[in-house]
């Protein structure tokens, strides 16, 4: 292992080649790369990598990125790609399509704003319109995390009891192009950690079709596959952490993240780069004497639903930090965990940091006074973080 | 079908052992892409194949999971992504040193329309793949809409009075990636065809191949016409029999008499042309113009012009 001082979108690039390498004994690695700020440097990085066995193609489009992924894995390669906003809107049709093909290809996502109009700012709108997609989803909040993140997607994505495409997503520019000291680990390491892949279902001589028709309960059955894959998610990811800790030193974080929780009555919740912040306004709130906590949604899909359920129980008010919008209902990550909260208790919805408005530890502490002086919860509450 | 092509469609000792099309598949009677993959199975012969094959009615030829009428393995990819799966499969056989022969079979949506980037962009890497286009000239999977290879007058359910543009020329737009290989083939010239076809499985890069490939369903033809239209298509000069080396190499393979009579059997077989508001004289118009392109790159004709066809190859 060495520290280097790398962004974001290198330490990606880093890890994927890592792995890509790693599945030199086995049927190699392919990837198909087309570039989109603020992802652009994590593929000019991989293009640069000697990989045995590997390919690298500069493809015309996103939707074609996804497709090389999708040709090489059912060939039984390794596959990475990235991208990120109106890329992943492009590519969205073999997204899916990867998702319901069981491919274990893995995909770095920087979140960034949706255009028209054009913001190259983080927002995680852009990889939560992919979240019915069929595909594991990691929001991470640091360098390393991306990194560790991407290296371990792999393990959990080629594991036969999931066989999914895992989506690592990160923050524009405050991860894809911040420098921070990450520790990369050596090739031995990551040679131990991942084995070389075997899918069940890759490409040989068989006369058979893979993706062809299906009737109603055909497609009943493949549905019910894949929501039971998603199902053995969180017991796969369990024990992938602890033979990540074996393997590198260090235990990657959990599906749900939590900070003062103990005796917390106001709960913040959020995902990616904001926990940060977050966190930084719980001490200041706990200095002040206030019973604040956070929790951390690392891991979107499959949605940890118990952990929240769990982390929630008995708290009286939860707020829901926002870093998206779905005009007609709100936040899109509120409209997935008001339901999970204790019976009665006031789950608030906070859009802030919409098109990579600054939230800064204020706009925080403004969530938790706003959160403390209600006894219901209103209508999703929009916040200009970026005036 | 009343065509003697390879002495029928018959599977023969002569043929590959799993033809590429089995029996019990969905196809129209009389389909020429039904012809066309018996052809293509033939040619293949023993070589190890993986075929994509996007959204057409060829991916309905294989049927409901878990069954498949094609004798080999097959992806079926999204409409217009075709030519990049087949890049991921190529590289990946490639590195393992496998001596698989990777091929496309498209219909011309997606081939001329939604495909056309990435298969651009596929020939311009020069991917080790066989693109086969089967060119029915309509959406016929969806029930017969236009596409950019409709031809000139013909009606469609969104062309009602006939189509009013030209048809692409997708062997030029092709060959001007100067790819190794790019023919256009005619199933009633079986010899061309097969000859081609064993040249396009041989070469090796981004190798295309055109095949118009008629269908009674959208043409409004009788299902056991289809390979006499292709005859009277290529005699009356409105499919041109042609291949390109290296994109500069041009050569017309079989010499259109550019007759009436072909041109007007041609649009008389077929119920699409029976609505078309644009006159007979007009097509032949623009048949000879595009000739007239043609020879620019192929030089003067160099075989006298055959009378039927048959054989000319
Ligand atoms: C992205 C997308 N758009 C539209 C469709 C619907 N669709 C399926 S096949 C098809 C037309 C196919 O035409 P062609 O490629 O010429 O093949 P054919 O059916 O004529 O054999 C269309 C429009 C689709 N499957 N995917
Ligand atoms: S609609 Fe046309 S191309 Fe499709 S199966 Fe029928 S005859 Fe063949
Ligand atoms: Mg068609």
């Amino acid at each position: 292992m060495t520290m280097h001082m790398i962004s974001a979108n290198h330490a990606t690039a880093a890890a994927a080649a890592l792995a890509a390498r790693a599945n030199r004994s086995g049927r190699g690695f392919c990837s198909g790369v087309y570039p989109i700020t603020p992802q652009t440097e994590c593929i000019e990085r991989l293009c640069a990598e000697q990989i045995p066995k590997g390919s690298v193609v500069r493809v015309e489009s996103e939707h074609s990125a996804m497709a090389v992924c999708m040709g090489g894995a059912l060939s039984g390669a390794r596959t990475f790609t990235a991208s990120s906003s109106n890329g992943l809107a492009y590519m969205a049709e073999n997204v899916f399509a990867a998702g319901f093909y069981r491919l274990p290809i893995v995909m770095m996502a920087v979140n960034r704003t949706l255009g028209p109009p054009w913001n190259i700012w983080v927002d995680h709108g852009d990889t939560l319109m992919l979240r019915d997609s069929g595909w594991i989803q990691f929001y991470c909040e640091d360098n390393q995390e991306v990194h560790d993140t991407t290296l371990l997607a792999f393990r959990l994505a080629e594991d036969e009891e999931v066989l999914l495409p895992v989506m690592v997503c990160q923050d524009a520019f405050v991860l894809s192009h911040t420098m921070t000291m990450t520790d990369i680990p050596d090739q031995e390491a990551v040679d131990r950690f991942l084995p070389e892949l075997r899918l069940p279902h890759r490409l040989t001589d068989t006369p058979r079709v893979v993706g062809g028709l299906d009737f109603p309960h055909q497609t009943e059955v493949h549905r019910k596959q894949h929501l039971d894959a998603m199902g053995r998610v969180p017991g796969v990811y369990a024990r992938i952490q602890d033979e990540f800790e074996r393997c590198f030193g260090r235990r990657p974080p959990d599906p749900v993240v939590p900070y003062r929780m103990e005796d917390a009555d106001l709960v913040l919740v959020s995902m990616g780069t904001t926990a940060s912040t977050v966190r930084t306004a719980v001490d200041e709130a706990r200095a002040r004497g206030v019973k604040a906590g956070a929790l951390r949604l690392r891991m979107f899909r499959p949605l940890p639903e118990r952990a929240i359920r769990e982390h929630l129980a008995g708290r009286k008010r939860v707020a829901i930090l926002d870093r998206d919008s779905c005009p007609g209902l709100g936040g899109i990550v509120w409209g997935e965990l008001r339901g999970l909260a204790a019976p009665g208790a006031v789950v608030q919805n906070y859009l802030i940091g919409l098109g990579g408005g600054d939230i800064r530890p204020e706009h925080v502490r403004g969530v938790l006074d706003d959160l403390a002086s209600r006894d219901e919860s209103g209508e999703p509450h929009f916040m200009e973080a970026g005036a | 079908m009343s065509e003697p092509i390879l002495g029928g469609v018959v599977h023969t000792d002569a043929d590959r052992s799993e033809p590429l099309l089995r029996a019990g598949n969905t196809n129209c009677g009389g389909c020429g892409m039904s012809i066309a993959l018996n052809m293509i199975s033939r040619a293949v012969a023993e070589r190890r194949v993986q075929i994509v094959i996007p959204a057409c009615c060829g991916i309905v030829t294989a049927g409901p999971f878990p069954a498949s009428a094609y004798g080999a393995p097959v992806v079926a990819s999204t409409f217009a992504a075709a030519a990049a799966v087949a890049t991921g499969l190529a590289r990946v056989t490639h590195a393992n040193n496998e001596d698989i022969r990777v091929l496309c079979f498209a219909g011309d949506g997606g081939t001329y329309d939604i495909g056309l980037a990435a298969v651009s962009a596929a020939a311009e890497r020069n991917e080790d793949i066989l693109f086969l286009c089967y060119d029915n000239e309509i959406y016929g999977n969806t029930g017969g809409q236009r596409s950019s290879a409709t031809p000139f007058g013909a009606t469609t359910t969104t062309t009602p009075t006939g189509k009013h543009v030209a048809k692409k020329d997708i062997l030029g737009i092709m060959a001007a990636h100067r790819i190794p290989y790019a023919a256009s083939v005619s199933m009633a010239h079986p010899e061309d065809m097969m000859r081609k076809l064993q040249r396009a499985l041989d070469v090796r890069g981004f190798r295309f191949l055109h095949i118009l490939s008629p269908c009674p369903t959208g043409w409004k033809s009788e299902p056991s016409e289809g390979v006499q239209l292709v005859r009277w298509a290529v005699q009356s000069g409105i499919y041109p029999v042609l291949e390109v080396v290296d994109g500069s190499l041009w050569t017309v393979n079989v010499e259109p008499d550019f007759s009436e009579d072909a041109l007007e059997s041609f649009l008389g077989h077929q119920g699409r042309f029976a609505g078309m508001t644009v006159t007979v004289a007009e097509v032949r118009r623009s048949v000879l113009r595009s000739w007239d392109a043609l020879r620019a790159r192929c030089g003067p004709p160099t075989a006298p012009a055959e009378s039927n066809g048959v054989g000319a190859d």
